[in-house]
Formats: structure tokens, C-alpha cells, sequence
């Protein structure tokens, strides 16, 4: 497969994760699209490690090229992981507060 | 006679390569357009939860691109920690809350326009200039072979190359643990 083709997916779903920040206001979608964008990048990251991999066996049959480019997957997940837990009780406490997950609320952070 | 009949079996086997290419392909394109249709659906969905099934069905399709492109334990990984854990949490805090039903206030519909507007600028930026970089043209993908995303290869990598900051990712994950019961404690 063409890596232009990976390219253009993960762009068109990084930008669907931009537009759902910019336009919902519920915190929760606004977090879930971050992990879309997340996974859009994972997604281009495993692809350039495979294009990376094709390279490199034209050189050397037992390359092990573009291991990094999966590992480098793996710890952002690990990081995404950690995230959402503290992520989600910012949110919880700010519903706790407000009885209301609008992140407008957070505008009074401003003052 | 021989020799026609060595034509012919080469000939087949051409037309199976194209027929199998010609599935992956249609395959690739099938688990895209699911995704992007989800991703699309994420977003306009009213109810919460709903939101969060049809993320789901993104991190299920994005799972078959993994196995499509051979990285088998990120296909796993991917499903057992996104879909599995994240998006269960995600789930449990907004029936924790009573979200259910959509109580998110109406938008202006030129903030709404302007979002829009402005990562549609994003992905044309982009497109162009993916569309002019000459340095990707002719580059592939390996599909479906590449030995590189088995578990036996990422293993020797991460405990070998990558050990320390899979060491430090398990700090992290203390500190992470530690700061959402601190943040999440009454008073």
C-alpha cells in the first residue's frame, strides 16, 4: 500500500479530532477526541515503520529495522493510559463542583 | 506441450496475486471508511454514550489496519488497553455522572462553522503538502509480511534498548495512579 494513502487517513482523522475540540463543549467528547488524534498518529507511526522495514530489507534480509517505530506506539499508549486516568478525575472533580461538565467552566481558570 | 502448461499454471498464479492484492486493497479501503465514518459519528452524536461506542468502532477498525500491516501486538494491545480499559472508564464515569441524556447547551452555530472552517485549512495545508513531497513518492507500506511487529522481536527490543524507559513508565504509571486518587478524594 502506498504510504501517501496511511498519510492522508491519519490526517483526515487527526482533523476530525481537531474539529471535535474546537466545536463540543462537553468535556468528555472533548477528551475523546484527543484520543482519536492519538490514534491517528499511532496509526501513521506503524506505517512509517513498515515503509522504514521495506527499505531496509532490500539491503539486509534479517534487518530488524522499525522496531522502534512500534515501540514508540507502544509507550504512547502506555502514556495515553496514564493520561485518561488523571484526565478523568479532573473531570469527575469538576462535575463534583459545578454539576455540569461544560469546559466554558473552566474560562473563571482565566481570573 | 510442457511448456504450455508451465504458462498457464504462471499465469494463474499472476491472476491470484492480483485477486489477493486486489482484496487487501478493498479491504484497507472497507476499514478506513468504517473509521472515518465512526470518527465522523463520534462527533456528532448527541448522546455520550453513544460517543463512546462509535469510538470503539474506531479503535476496532484502527486494530485491523494493525493486523493488515502485520503488527499483531499492537493490534492486541491496542484493543485490550483502548478499547478494553480506556473506554470502559470512559464509560463508567459518564453513567457515574447521569450524562446520558445530552444536556450540553446549544453552540453558536458560527463557533461551530469556525471549528469546522478551520481544521478543514488544517487537513488542505497538509494534503498540499503531502501532495508535493517528493521524497515519499514511491514508498510503500509492507503488508501482511515484515516479521518486525511480533511479540518476539518487540520483546528482544524492549528489553534490551528500551528497558529504561519501560522501567520509567511504570513510575509513571504509580505517579498517574497516585494524582487521579489525590485529585478524585472528597474535600
Amino acid at each position: 500500500m502506498p504510504i501517501q494513502y496511511y498519510i492522508y487517513f491519519s490526517l483526515a482523522l487527526f482533523s476530525i479530532g481537531i474539529i471535535g475540540v474546537l466545536t463540543r463543549r462537553n468535556a468528555i467528547i472533548v477528551f475523546m477526541c484527543i484520543e482519536l488524534m492519538l490514534n491517528a498518529v499511532n496509526l501513521l507511526l506503524v506505517a512509517f515503520s513498515k515503509m522504514h522495514h521495506a527499505a531496509a530489507l532490500t539491503s539486509n534480509a534479517a534487518s530488524t529495522a522499525g522496531v522502534e517505530g512500534q515501540l514508540f506506539v507502544f509507550f504512547i499508549m502506555v502514556v495515553a493510559a496514564a493520561e485518561v486516568s488523571v484526565g478523568l478525575a479532573i473531570i469527575v472533580m469538576l462535575y463534583r463542583n459545578t454539576h455540569s461538565v461544560d469546559i466554558n467552566f473552566l474560562n473563571r481558570l482565566k481570573n | 506441450m510442457q511448456q504450455q502448461k508451465v504458462q498457464q499454471e504462471y499465469n494463474y498464479c499472476k491472476v491470484i496475486i492480483q485477486l489477493n492484492r486486489w482484496i487487501l486493497y478493498k479491504f484497507v479501503f472497507l476499514l478506513s471508511a468504517l473509521a472515518i465514518f465512526s470518527a465522523i459519528m463520534v462527533l456528532v452524536s448527541k448522546n455520550p454514550v453513544h460517543s463512546v461506542l462509535w469510538l470503539i468502532v474506531v479503535f476496532f477498525a484502527i486494530s485491523g489496519h494493525y493486523i493488515l500491516l502485520n503488527a499483531q501486538f499492537l493490534a492486541i494491545v491496542n484493543l485490550i488497553v483502548y478499547a478494553g480499559a480506556i473506554m470502559v472508564l470512559f464509560l463508567f464515569v459518564i453513567m457515574l455522572m447521569n450524562l446520558n441524556a445530552d444536556a450540553e447547551p446549544r453552540k453558536n452555530w458560527w463557533m461551530k462553522l469556525a471549528g469546522v472552517v478551520s481544521g478543514g485549512c488544517f487537513l488542505m495545508v497538509m494534503v498540499s503538502l503531502i501532495r508535493q513531497a517528493t521524497e515519499l513518492s514511491g514508498k510503500a507500506a509492507l503488508m501482511k509480511t515484515g516479521d518486525i511487529g511480533l511479540i518476539k522481536n518487540l520483546g528482544k527490543a524492549l528489553f534490551s534498548d528500551f528497558v529504561v524507559p519501560f522501567e520509567i513508565s511504570s513510575v509513571l504509571f504509580l505517579s498517574a495512579m497516585v494524582g487521579a486518587v489525590v485529585i478524585g478524594k472528597k474535600d
